[in-house]
């Protein structure tokens, strides 16, 4: 007889008795730190080790800048799909699961509100809408923030997230550039300040229009920022980019940058940047 | 480049952005078109395999935007119209051009050829490649030769990305409805300019003398508006362009 005798032999499973712990943890893509999430977000999606600032969606963007009481604006329109486009998915699908994972109708949200005691018109993009690309609405959507600030004469505000413009409504988007440059134009010759803040990712047809046009460009550190993607780039000459090369340290070393600013100190940064600019 | 040879006369060529250097693949030129002052830019490409590579097939660095926004400032300054020849597959992707900043070169021309005061007419002559096409084609009027095409994306690029397989490029080709024909109903161009025979290359003289008979309309209807109608009109075109969506 042994000392020790099972009693019986009813081994609860492990998976029984594990606690679920996916999504409350989340691994640092710089540092590989695993974070919890809630101490992530207390700390404005900017890993406490070392200092990788994460994407963020439009929304909590806004809730970032803005003071509490500000209002949401122009979320009503959504894409025709001008092109009928469809590749291995049709467009109106990505178009419609896109609708339904992110609660938007497409890749920009706008808002009117206070950041610090300026009024301020803000367009914020969500790169989890199809890449944060821009087609007819996410152009038009801008477009409204810049007139909305026009009438105002209230400092127009965009942060982007974005791949560029979006394949899927060809043509149609390209000409969004033009659309908002326009609209931005129109902005600077009445003299209201319009500041640019440049996040991951910012490339393509969104850095050769508007979010290149600031009075002040200012990115997020180590943000990509650049025209022509990396791998195009790479395929191109054929051979790999060096460490850094179109990040915003790299665009504030080739003067294309004001400045880049921690996500922690954005909001001070862009209130004394937005009293200097205050039309007097 | 044959095109605008064979329209104006006169050319007296203008290099340089008076910040980095020279372009060779973007031109600029003080012309006559039919003895009237006027300034011409266009890409070019080269004929000769030499001469392609030195002009980098015909794709412009940030200093060839810069020195075609510099020579339209010249001829805002007196008052001379602008005509731009466009046909490139996209800006230069490379190393140099992200240094010096193809993006912002391409924002910056958006941003003043939308309040240039003076007519601009911009012509598609063959491919118009993305943001690298529109850098010169924010006009008054943009008018594409018959056979032209004018997209965002190349469709070899525009196939391995959405197909991960560039070999689909006939595919997205079709899929991204980019002939003169379907840009024209999507109302971002203004005028088709037809072409002799099966092409402008069968006849390049008829080609060229059926276009310049269409600046000339264009220039005239133009030079009816005064200045400010005239930004008007541009602002109102481009701050309405590609209206696809729904209001709710």
């Amino acid at each position: 007889m042994s000392w020790f005798r099972r009693e019986d032999n009813n081994i609860e499973s492990a998976s029984e008795k594990s606690v679920r712990t996916e999504g409350l943890w989340i691994k640092c893509e710089a540092c590989d730190q695993v974070i919890w999430r809630a101490d992530l977000e207390a700390n404005m999606m900017v890993c406490p080790k070392c200092g990788h600032h994460f994407r963020m969606g439009a929304r909590a963007r806004i809730d970032l800048l803005l003071e509490p009481g500000y209002e949401l604006v122009d979320l009503n329109l959504k894409s025709t799909d001008p092109l009928q486009f469809s590749d291995l998915k049709r467009y109106k699908d990505r178009l419609a699961k896109a609708q339904a994972d992110t609660g938007l109708n497409d890749a920009i949200v706008n808002a009117i509100g206070k950041l610090g005691e300026h009024s301020v018109v803000v367009s914020a993009m969500e790169y989890s809408f199809i890449g944060g690309s821009m087609g007819a609405v996410v152009g038009e959507t801008i477009a409204r923030a810049a007139d909305r600030a026009y009438e105002s004469r209230h400092p127009l505000l965009i942060v982007a997230a974005s791949g560029g413009a979006r394949m899927m409504e060809g043509i149609v988007s390209l000409m969004q550039l033009a659309k908002i440059s326009a609209a931005l134009t129109r902005l600077d010759e009445a003299g209201i300040p319009f500041i640019s803040v440049l996040t991951d990712p910012t490339t393509g047809g969104v850095t050769a229009s508007f979010a290149m046009l600031g009075d002040l460009n200012i990115g997020e550190p180590g943000a990509l920022i650049g025209f022509a993607g990396p791998r195009v780039i790479e395929q191109t000459i054929r051979q790999k980019l060096p460490e850094g090369f179109q990040r915003s340290e790299f665009l504030l070393n080739h003067g294309f940058l004001d400045a880049v600013v921690p996500r922690k100190e954005m909001k001070a940064y862009l209130e004394r940047a937005l009293s200097f600019m205050a039309v007097r | 480049m044959s095109f605008i040879e064979k329209i104006f006369t006169d050319l007296s060529e203008i290099h340089g952005d008076r910040a980095f250097g020279d372009d060779p693949a973007m031109y600029c030129a003080m012309a006559r078109f039919d003895g009237e002052e006027v300034l011409v830019i266009g890409n070019v490409k080269g004929r000769t395999t030499k001469e392609k590579i030195f002009r980098k097939f015909g794709m412009p660095d940030p200093e060839g935007y810069r020195k075609a926004l510099r020579a339209m400032k010249l001829a805002e300054k007196f008052n001379r119209p602008v005509f731009t020849f466009i046909d490139l597959m996209g800006a230069n992707p490379g190393l140099g051009a992200e240094e010096r900043g193809q993006a912002e070169a391409i924002a910056r021309n958006l941003m003043e050829m939308s309040r240039l005061r003076v007519p601009v007419v911009a012509v598609v002559t063959g491919e118009g490649g993305s943001g690298g096409a529109l850098a010169l084609a924010v006009a008054d009027r943009v008018l594409i030769l018959e056979k032209g095409i004018y997209s965002v994306i190349s469709p070899e690029a525009c196939a391995s990305i959405m197909w991960r397989d560039a070999s689909k490029r006939i595919q997205a080709a079709v899929a991204l409805k980019a002939t003169a024909q379907d840009i024209k109903e999507l109302g971002c161009v203004d005028d088709i300019v037809p072409e002799p025979g099966e092409g402008a290359h069968e006849n390049p003289d008829e080609a060229a003398r059926i276009l310049a008979e269409r600046l000339h309309l264009h220039l005239n209807e133009l030079k009816q508006l005064s200045v400010e109608d005239m930004l008007a009109q541009r602002y109102q075109k481009l701050r309405s362009m590609g209206q696809f969506y729904t209001e709710e």
